[in-house]
């Protein structure tokens, strides 16, 4: 890793990332990929998030599909754990709730492949800092 | 991808699920099969949107209208207007409570969000063992305002003029604590974070460490720019070992791009951060036992003044906030203090996160502006109370709040409000009581915590609230006396005012709330031997009923401490003294010859 040295450097470098991340219109990320969020705080981890995460892993790569899956921290909902988010090409992200082995593989049968919504979604019910 | 042009969510939350949600999809399915439409229309069940108070909720994607309180009737006109003629179905659209009007437009359809994430902002958008995702949403760029465009002083102006104020439970207001921090003279200060929370039940810390542990690490350096400090302390519990994990990880990536160290973003500034270890005791939450604690010695509060901030940690100016404090600062900086301000009430601005737990149906970590009622925490973010029981009351601020029952389900939550209903904000547990509970017993579930908890340095605090347990005891135990009920009230003022710190000072408020709210329930306990929510072990009796037994030895042979005695097809009996009263019996028994009572 080089050094920020300066507010210039840490500016850039937030520009880099989000193109890579995909969080920029232009950049190619966003179009291709499937962004997977496994909600791996401690709640998610006891209801077995872990498992879920390896079992999206191992089904993605299974059926070739060009995901990126990572964890991510507590989304706040304890009582649907484990909580995974997936935001295919270009759509908006959708937050699914208590995915076991078999939800996800529903997931990705239905919503995934197909585009379709599957039953279980958590609606997003919070603002972010800049929809307020 | 997907051939549907239009999806219809419909609310199946468990408080939506009373209201017909289930009849409701069905009859959207049925009638799209009908014209013909099933093709291009999805309906799916979702989960609570938050709202249950106009529920069941209807959403239409992609146009994103909201429709509130649908009957399985309304799917018909909502498939004939909306989906077929791209009409709005004007009375079913969510009429603002205030003015009136009706919301229809796109921008305003996410009236049912009651809740705005700042501290939270990232937890669970990004992953946190990577600093680059932190960075790609705004990291450390507060940080560099600070550094390059602002000077020590203004910065505390912006945190002041935001009216933040500490949420770790006291709510002093931080711009003023880091104000003195920076004007007492010493060579070397520090910034510790406390991330005790020793609150059972609480876990909003914990969480925002483990979900987005550059926030706090960036808070502290603006923190120590601000007061002149070079070090900061982690102040964790070792139970907290994913938190640990994360913050170490990300305190090295921190430093491996120089945004801890020397010389930070080139202006001149050092810092940096280390963790240390508490071993998870609750009164080490305190900012005195903390100090003490990090110092090598007993974790025992001691007398403020002086404060921290005038000298703390080796009695060097120490600045301490709690976690979540932290975590609204870059925020603070980056979208401005008017704009934090402008979330609140007119003494507490900004949100509070809330740890939501007990008999709610939606447990979970949620954020809401302060200034949101109980109601709304509990009904419609929180789905309401579970298996449709009654409300009965809410503990906020764990062992040192006290209980509030229905009359304040529509007080604003806020730091001031709170304190007058006889609780306090705390750190942000709330858990949710129904009419099952006993009232008695949970008051002495939070003194037997205290008294385990007390450090015992003084003896109103370690020796009262032994006594006030032991009341409590007595009278769950039916062995009380109505004389207690004052006792109990003597005795929890006295601790109150005469303890040494904040443990004691607070830790009789679930005694003297519930005595307020729930004299009734004591005095059940206490004139009648009776406990009205049934949970009272000790008051309740198991007996024979002699007709009915028809000597079977059931109970005999399934009673776990033999107190039971009778000969074969005679009657048989129950030695009450040796009863522990766990209810065997009377599962077990197939001529119901069991009473209770
Ligand atoms: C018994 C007791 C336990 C406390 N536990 C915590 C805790 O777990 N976390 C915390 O931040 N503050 C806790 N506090 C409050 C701290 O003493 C201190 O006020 C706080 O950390 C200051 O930060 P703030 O101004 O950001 O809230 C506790 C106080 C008392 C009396
Ligand atoms: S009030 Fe209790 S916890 Fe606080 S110093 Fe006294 S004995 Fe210790």
């Amino acid at each position: 890793m080089s050094k920020i040295t300066s507010v210039a450097d840490l500016k850039k470098k937030k520009e880099q990332v989000q193109l890579n991340l995909g969080l920029r219109e232009n950049s190619d990320a966003a179009d291709t990929h499937v962004q997977i969020r496994v909600g791996m705080a401690t709640c998610g981890i006891a209801s077995g998030a872990r498992e879920t995460m390896n079992f999206l892993v191992e089904e993605t790569r299974h059926q070739a599909i060009d995901a990126v899956i990572t964890q991510t921290g507590c989304m706040g909902f304890c009582y649907a754990e484990p909580t995974v988010e997936i935001t295919l090409p270009g759509k908006e992200p959708v937050v699914f709730g208590h995915v076991d082995k078999t939800k996800a593989r529903e997931i990705i049968d239905r919503f995934i492949i197909k585009g379709e919504l599957a039953d279980g979604i958590i609606p997003v019910n919070f603002k972010t800092i800049d929809e307020y | 991808m997907s051939e549907y042009n239009f999806q219809i969510l419909v609310c199946g939350g468990t408080g939506c699920k009373a209201s017909e949600s289930e009849e409701i999809r069905s009859s959207f399915v049925n009638l799209l099969n009908e014209y013909g439409l099933e093709e291009e229309v999805q309906v799916v069940l979702t989960d609570c949107f938050g709202f249950c108070e106009k529920g069941p909720i209807v959403k239409m994607m992609p146009d994103k209208t909201v429709y509130v309180r649908v009957k399985p009737s309304d799917a018909d006109e909502i498939i004939k207007e909306h989906i077929v003629k791209g009409n709005q179905v004007e009375r079913l659209l969510y009429r603002d409570p205030v003015t009136g009007t009706v919301v229809r437009d796109r921008q305003h359809m996410e009236f049912y969000k009651k809740q705005i994430r700042i501290a939270l902002r990232n937890c669970g958008f990004i992953n946190p063992e990577e600093i680059d995702e932190y960075i790609a949403h705004d990291g450390y760029m507060a940080l560099g305002t600070c550094l390059t465009e602002m000077k020590p002083m203004e910065v505390i102006e912006q945190i002041k003029k935001s009216g933040l104020r500490g949420r770790g439970g006291g709510g002093f207001p931080t711009g003023l604590k880091w104000e003195i921090t920076a004007k007492v003279p010493g060579d070397q200060k520090y910034v510790v974070c406390n991330v005790d929370e020793g609150d059972p039940g609480a876990f909003m810390d914990r969480s925002i460490l483990e979900g987005d542990p550059h926030t706090v690490i960036e808070a502290m350096i603006i923190n120590g720019y601000c007061t002149g400090a070079s070090k900061g302390l982690v102040y964790i519990r070792a139970e907290y070992p994913l938190a640990i994990s994360r913050l170490k990880i990300a305190l090295a990536q921190a430093r491996a791009y120089g945004l801890l160290g020397d010389d930070i973003l080139g202006s001149g500034f050092n810092f940096d951060i280390e963790i240390r270890y508490g071993a998870g005791a609750f009164v080490c939450g305190e900012e005195t036992a903390l100090i003490h604690s990090m110092e090598g010695c007993r974790g025992e509060p001691t007398f403020k003044p002086p404060f921290p901030s005038v000298s703390g940690y080796l009695g060097k100016p120490t600045n301490v906030n709690n976690v979540e404090t932290y975590a609204n600062i870059p925020v603070i900086i980056n979208k401005g203090a008017d704009w934090f301000a402008s979330i609140g009430t007119e003494k507490s601005k900004g949100t509070k996160v809330f740890a939501l737990a007990g008999k709610i149906n939606n447990v979970g970590l949620i954020e809401v502006p302060l200034g949101t009622t109980l109601r709304e925490v509990i009904y419609d973010i929180g789905g309401g109370i579970r298996g449709g029981k009654k409300f009965k009351a809410v503990q906020t601020g764990g062992p040192s709040g006290g209980m509030l029952t229905a009359e304040f389900l529509d007080t604003p939550i806020d730091y001031d409000n709170l304190l007058a209903a006889g609780s306090m904000m705390g750190s942000g547990g709330m858990i949710v009581m129904d009419e099952d509970d006993c009232m008695v017993a949970i008051a002495k579930f939070y003194l037997g915590f205290t008294v385990e908890e007390s450090c015992g340095k003084c003896a109103p605090c370690r020796i009262g609230n032994k006594r006030l347990h032991e009341i409590l005891e007595r009278i769950t135990d039916g062995k009380g006396e109505i004389q207690d009920l004052d006792r109990l009230f003597m005795l929890s003022n006295v601790i109150k005012d005469a303890s040494l710190c904040g443990l004691g000072q607070t830790s009789p408020n679930p005694v003297l709330s519930s005595l307020k709210y729930f004299r009734q329930e004591y005095e059940a306990h206490v004139k009648a031997s009776h406990c009205p929510a049934g949970q009272c072990k000790a008051l309740v009796r198991y007996e024979v009923i002699e007709d009915k037994c028809t000597g079977c030895t059931l109970c005999f042979r399934n009673c776990p401490v033999g107190a039971i005695t009778g000969e074969k097809r005679e009657v048989h009996f129950i030695d009450q003294s040796l009863c522990i009263k766990c209810g065997v019996c009377f599962e077990k028994c197939k001529f119901g010859a069991i009473l209770v009572s």
